[in-house]
């Protein structure tokens, strides 16, 4: 769990320790939990990134955790050191609107291209059909 | 199209195919990939086209010859709704960008509002051709921060499930490629065959596709009794079939010709563009999470990791039907090693009385409906689970909070991030190979949208 700043630094750093392969990359939007717990000396934000690096030797799995402020939601890309992370940060930025820097092409991935909102982020409401009830006749 | 780009044609007089190059009307063939001029190779750079979704109609062709037209999402060979844009010159493709997001429904969002129960209802059906691997993720990674422990035999069926699914969903792809291919016969087999497994998993859980059987605490139902009759039935057939198959599709000319040398993707760029599963490994990377990273009990049953060479569609072909005969002894290998005891957790913050229970006593029926309402309560954390499904890493990152439902769901669909892969393959290939290799990735776009 580290802060935004020293994000790229640390993915590089892992990078070059043999962590070459991007598993998976998310967010989280902790918008009103008040009860999560955070590593000493890192300040929590809204937005959690989820990044997860594979080395193949030995096998691991490593997790890193970046807090992203709600007010400037915008991280580095990782598209330099993993191009493999081009589309799972077209899906972060689609479903939570987090900007990543020097992405190479920053659009929307799995909503149409004029959607308004970032659906997956918690103060955005779970969309309902309007049902219309015919009136029924009461007898009483 | 202007000449120009096309001036240098194999000065050798190479007349390989004993066709006439040149005729009254200029040149007839078309040219190598190095015969482009400057001009035309400055206007790209890499292989994967990013100009937005809307321009490609306006576009149009360009002086140079270029031309931006889209494939699907109505095209049959591109599996449901996968739509490619693809910058071509003549017949070869340059850049090329798959746009996917026609199939997105919002599970991840409404895994939210789910609880753990009917959790597995959602992702089950995001891969429909591997239903049983999905639940098996959702389920370990709601497991992993519950912490129980499940008995013995609920994870040998579990184990058992995973891999004849992965046999189904392996021959299902043997018959669409082969679709894909001009085979129907390779198409008409691999239905049937597959139906085998289908109908097992509809004797087992009641249903022949999103079975929702794997369920946090174990599994919804013990086998059916004579289950090692049926299961021994199914491999052995599908065993005697994929000899069918060899010499229907493997040694065939026709074939060979479609696949062999096509969509190259090397090594390096595999693990890069984070490829996975049978695409990884057709690349010539031994990478398995059964075998390096083992979960379940793979670390109790032996099978080979199967690699490829050279990288192609044909490597991708070859690997995925050796799964299918390494899956088929690891059937074997849990028919023999198939413990007794109970099929999930007797822990009654997770699983429900037996239905008899419910019959004479107030308690256990007050029990059973508590579960079913108010859901299984799991301790605040998050946890990110990968299994190794037919496609590639399948990944779930639960975070709870505490309640009955998940805080955030994610799926990490191994389709969705192969995708990303198809530009490299398809770069200067020929337009009607592209065919052969969206398919040799596989990609099921229920995963890929979510």
């Amino acid at each position: 769990m580290i802060e935004r700043s020293e994000y790229l630094s640390t993915v590089q750093a892992r990078h070059n320790d043999g962590f070459i392969y991007l598993a998976d990359l998310t967010c989280v939007d902790y918008l009103n939990d008040q009860t999560r717990v955070v590593d000493e000396g890192v300040q929590a934000q809204r937005f959690e990134l989820v990044v997860n690096l594979r080395s193949f030797a030995p096998p691991s799995i490593l997790r890193i955790r970046v807090q992203v402020p709600e007010d400037d939601p915008a991280v580095p890309s990782l598209f330099s050191l993993y191009p493999g992370a081009e589309a799972m940060e077209r899906e972060v930025f689609d479903l939570f609107g987090l900007r990543f820097e020097d992405h190479p092409d920053l659009t929307r991935i799995l909503l149409p291209e004029d959607w308004e909102g970032h659906p997956l982020r918690k103060d955005y409401g779970v969309g309902r059909v309007p049902v219309q009830f015919k009136e029924v006749k009461r007898n009483r | 199209m202007s000449s120009s780009i096309y001036t240098v044609i194999r000065p050798d007089g190479d007349s390989r195919f004993g066709l006439v190059q040149e005729t009254s009307e200029g040149l007839q063939e078309l040219g190598e990939r190095s015969a482009t001029t400057a001009a035309a190779l400055a206007k790209e750079t890499g292989s994967t086209l990013r100009i937005p979704e809307g321009e490609a109609e306006l576009e149009g062709e360009s002086d140079d010859g270029r031309m931006i037209i889209n494939m699907g999402p109505q095209h049959p060979s591109t599996h449901g709704v996968l739509r490619i844009m693809l910058e071509i010159e003549g017949e070869t493709v340059l850049r090329s960008k798959p746009v996917v997001g026609y199939l997105h429904t919002g599970m991840e969002k409404t895994a939210e509002n789910l609880t753990y129960l009917q959790g597995t209802t959602n992702v089950t059906r995001m891969d429909y051709l591997s239903p049983l691997n999905n639940e098996l993720v959702f389920c370990l990674a709601a497991e992993s921060l519950l912490g129980i422990e499940l008995p013995e035999r609920a994870t040998w069926i579990r184990m058992l499930m995973s891999e004849l699914n992965r046999i189904a969903s392996h021959v299902m792809w043997l018959a669409t490629n082969g679709m894909d291919l001009g085979s129907t016969s390779m198409m008409i087999f691999g239905f049937r065959d597959r139906e085998m497994v289908l109908s097992f998993f509809e004797k087992t859980s009641g249903l022949r596709m999103n079975n929702n059987y794997i369920r946090v605490g174990g599994v919804a139902a013990d086998l059916p009794d004579g289950w090692e009759d049926d299961v021994t039935a199914i491999v052995d057939t599908i065993e005697a079939r994929t000899k069918d198959y060899d010499e229907l599709i493997t040694g065939q000319p026709i074939f060979r010709e479609r696949v062999v040398g096509v969509g190259l993707l090397s090594p390096q760029d595999a693990v890069a563009l984070s490829a996975s599963g049978p695409i990884l490994r057709a690349s010539g990377v031994p990478w398995d999470l059964r075998k390096e990273m083992p979960y379940l009990y793979y670390d109790q049953v032996n099978f080979d990791v199967i690699v490829g060479s050279v990288g192609d569609t044909y490597d991708r072909y070859a690997v995925r039907l050796f799964e299918i005969r390494e899956s088929i002894s690891i059937v074997r290998q849990i028919i023999d090693k198939m413990p007794k005891g109970p099929y999930r957790a007797l822990d009654p913050k997770v699983t429900p009385p037996p239905r008899a229970r419910i019959d004479e006593s107030m308690e256990a029926l007050i029990h059973h409906f508590k579960l079913f309402t108010e859901g299984i309560r799991i301790p605040p954390g998050e946890s990110y689970v990968a299994i190794e499904s037919p496609r590639g890493e399948l990944g779930c990152y639960m975070v709870s909070d505490g309640s009955a439902k998940p805080f955030r769901m994610h799926i990490r669909g191994p389709s969705f991030v192969n995708l990303q892969s198809l530009p490299v393959m398809l770069h200067g290939g020929m337009l009607a190979d592209a065919v052969a290799v969206i398919s040799s990735v596989d990609p099921v776009m229920g995963e890929v949208d979510r």
